[in-house]
């Protein structure tokens, strides 16, 4: 058994484990550099795109593309959940982590792993989009590097579970484990889905680039390789869900309005969530429509009830805690009166409402197995994804950034200024990109395409005029968005190498008229009017949207 | 005896509640309902697709 | 709070207030209501897309599209055939690095069968502007029943990733109207 050493938090008294102290921060660290990397391709992406710039010439817009997608999409993010899957299990449960070396080997495994697959892709050989759908063919060692990652973060998603275990043997907590670290477990559970499913199909799809298998099935890789590719997107939605409880209880003090909601719905997610990697096959031949209709509603739209029951119980719990601090006035005094200078409140507020209304309705109206046929493969979908991970994932794990720099790395934000406007300045920017390359989309603008102008081709086709105006704001809103994230990695850098060390207790808790009692939340006295006010907005904005999208599939061709 | 059932120390856990607290058998249900429903299901469909006429 | 155990030993007896209770009841219904929707309009709506779908071989597909392509053909453009097949029929339209192939010529309100393969890499048929998207895999064939509603000249981009020519592919469906005219 190795042996343990704790310090103990002057602000929180949990006892943090330095081992795992050591791994959130490595973990972290290689996350935020990964951002940095693929934000910066992403942002050679966009400019490329705005017709007027077009920066770059076409084997490069595809190599950066293909690198955007796997550094931030993969990367960036697993990283960054491997750090809150330890937060989440060794600290919050005042526990040991379990087997700290085989940490490091999961690191290092991850690190290598993903620095194959980008030399890769530098290289010019795997030019192949983050999909890499077969026949087309990449580098031996891009699957290999993607094969590493995989296994590397299997490795990490165990320690977590070790953890639990010797957490739940060792008695460090009392009862359940805490919500937050439910929603982590809520996480790693996709995530082995996720990675299992991933090494599934890329481990033959390696043997076949070294040529010991002769073909692999287009369709077969791309039903297996989406259990991995959207799944991965389930893994950060249950984390970010997890990261607002979080944010909300300890800015606020807030808890949960019902242990049994909060945990039922991420239930939900534990059991239907993947399914959904059937919304990339709806147009896709030789599948059934019972299958396309049952995986795609994720069983009915369980999940999205889950999904529904987080957007009121986690502003419901803030708007709950807000009043008994006293901000009691008419519907919205609880929010007006919210620390909007605190970029980890007013991140976790923007990506919970962004989210919601930019990534999930644009998700399920996507995800409709007829409505896809207006909007598969244009660019509605990074449309909608940028709403989901960017302004969803990102922003929340951005947000929660500004905690962990004192609590984790015992650091001073450095530059609070820059740091106060940074999540408004990535979040307008996200938004941009997420609303623009919708509208692009619903314009019918191919998605992973150099040249909307089609000035080499043998025939002759435009898109309409709006469309490059959706574009060029597309490109502007990108700019805005890569300043947000270079505030972000700046002020990180500057916070966790150069920050004063911090002293004592950090000062957590949002300005209280009164202090928040410790147990409320009874039944009897909820009282959440503006709560209920922002879902009744939420819910009418998605049935209107929902329907005005049958109204455009019903204007084209009947095709049975 | 009916006041040992009132005691909230001694009252039997939830069935539910136990189903929260096992992180394995929610790994377990969350790992095996998509490979069936989405994985298995789908392979199925795909290997009957018939060769053109 | 969130980041602690509950408090109480039993959470799960816990009494949820009715606000809850409610907003989960609509967004449980919401859920059936866009579930039973696309069931619905499988047996009402007019846009659901084929699954009749075929494994094939790229020679065997491009040996049937040649054959319509030389029994058919009425014109060219920019090189490209132009193929007016028999209203009702088979016509079969390959996706390969950077064309479509054939371009066709369909009359408005007739209805076709349209096969879809390609002969090397994924491609995405993607008809504009009328915004019909479908995915293209070599080594299967996708059977769809098409009825052209209006009339005109249409493109069809290729929107999924095939290369450095990606963005050079496209293909043409020309509609005209039951006099044989384009507008």
């Amino acid at each position: 058994m190795s042996e343990a050493t704790f310090r103990t938090c002057p602000t929180t008294g949990l006892k943090v484990d330095l081992n795992a102290q050591k791994l959130i921060k490595a973990n972290a660290v290689a996350a935020v550099v990964f951002l940095a990397i693929g934000g910066l391709f992403g942002l050679t992406v966009a400019l490329t795109r705005w017709p007027a710039v077009h920066l770059l010439p076409a084997d490069w817009f595809y190599l950066a593309l293909t690198a955007h997608g796997l550094d931030v999409l993969l990367l960036w993010i697993i990283f960054f959940e491997i750090a809150v899957l330890y937060f989440a299990s060794s600290t919050l449960l005042n526990c040991r982590i379990a087997a700290p070396r085989w940490g490091w080997v999961a690191f290092w495994m991850m690190l290598a792993g993903g620095l194959i697959t980008n030399v890769a892709v530098l290289q010019g050989q795997s030019t192949v989009m983050f999909t890499s759908y077969p026949p087309m063919m990449a580098a031996q060692h891009f699957y290999l590097g993607l094969i590493l990652f995989a296994v590397g973060a299997l490795v990490a998603v165990g320690i977590f579970f070790g953890t639990l275990v010797i957490a739940r043997e060792e008695r460090t907590y009392e009862g359940s484990i805490p919500l937050v670290t439910f929603g982590a477990l809520t996480a790693a559970i996709i995530a082995v889905f996720t990675l299992a499913s991933g090494a599934v199909i890329l481990i033959p799809t390696w043997l076949w680039s070294m040529g010991l298998i002769s073909t692999i099935d287009p369709l077969m890789y791309k039903l297996v390789w989406w259990a991995m590719g959207h799944s991965s997107q389930q893994i950060n939605v249950s984390a970010h869900v997890a990261v607002w409880y979080a944010i909300a209880a300890m800015l606020f003090g807030a808890r949960p309005l019902s242990e049994k909601v909060s945990r039922g719905a991420f239930l939900l997610y534990i059991l239907f969530l993947q399914l959904a990697s059937a919304h990339h096959l709806l147009v896709e031949p030789g599948l059934s429509s019972e299958w396309k209709v049952f995986n795609t509603s994720y069983a009915m739209y369980l999940a999205v009830l889950g999904s529904m029951i987080h957007g009121l119980t986690v502003p419901g719990s803030i708007e709950a805690a807000q009043r008994r601090r006293g901000f009691d006035k008419g519907f919205f005094e609880w929010l007006r009166k919210a620390p909007w200078g605190n970029p980890a409140f007013s991140g976790m507020f923007m990506s919970l409402v962004m989210f919601g209304f930019l990534g999930g309705i644009s998700g399920v109206v996507m995800g409709t197995e007829q409505i896809n046929i207006i909007m598969h493969n244009t660019l509605y979908v990074p449309g909608h994804f940028h709403g989901t991970v960017v302004a969803g994932t990102t922003l929340a794990f951005m947000a929660i950034t500004y905690l962990l720099i004192p609590l984790i790395f015992q650091r001073e934000i450095r530059f609070p200024r820059l740091a106060k406007w940074q999540p408004y300045l990535f979040g307008l920017g996200v938004a941009g990109i997420s609303l623009f390359m919708m509208g692009a989309g619903t314009l019918g603008v191919s998605r992973r395409h150099w040249d909307i102008t089609f000035a080499d081709a043998p025939l002759d086709f435009s898109y309409p005029e709006a469309a490059f105006l959706m574009l060029a704001l597309n490109g502007l809103s990108a700019i805005a968005a890569a300043l947000g994230g270079l505030f972000y990695v700046v002020v990180v850098v500057a916070s966790v190498f150069f920050g004063r060390k911090v002293e004592g207790r950090v000062a957590l808790e949002a300005p209280a008229g009164k202090s928040a009692v410790a147990s409320y939340g009874s039944s009897e006295s909820l009282k959440i009017p503006g709560t209920l006010l922002l879902v009744g907005v939420f819910f009418v904005a998605f049935v209107l949207y929902y329907f005005v999208n049958w109204k455009y599939l019903s204007d084209i061709w009947p095709m049975r | 005896m009916a006041s040992d059932q009132k005691d909230p120390d001694k009252e039997r856990v939830p069935f539910m509640q136990r189903v929260l607290d096992n992180p394995f058998l929610l790994l377990f249900l969350g790992v095996t309902i998509p490979t069936v429903l989405y994985i298995l299901w789908g392979v199925m469909e795909l290997t009957q697709i018939p060769v053109a006429p | 709070m969130a980041i602690t155990p509950p408090t109480a030993r039993l959470w799960w007896k816990e009494p949820v207030h009715r606000t809850e209770l409610v907003w989960i009841i609509v967004a449980f219904l919401w859920g059936l209501v866009m579930f039973f929707m696309m069931i619905w309009w499988h047996a009402t709506g007019e846009q659901n897309l084929a699954t009749e779908t075929y494994r094939t071989t790229p020679n065997a597909f491009y040996a049937k599209t040649e054959a319509m392509v030389q029994q058919y053909r009425v014109r060219d453009v920019n090189g490209i055939p132009v193929v007016r097949p028999p209203v009702g029929s088979d016509v079969y339209m390959i996706g390969r690095m950077w064309l479509w192939y054939p371009a066709l010529e369909l009359v408005k309100g007739q209805t076709y069968r349209l096969h879809l393969s390609a002969l090397d890499l994924q491609h995405g048929f993607s008809l504009q502007p009328v915004n019909i998207n479908v995915q293209v895999h070599p080594g299967y064939q996708h059977v769809l029943t098409i009825t052209p509603d209006q009339a005109g000249e249409f493109s069809i981009v290729c929107n999924e990733y095939c290369g450095l020519g990606h963005h050079t592919m496209l293909g043409k469906i020309y509609v005209t109207d039951a006099s044989g005219v384009t507008p």
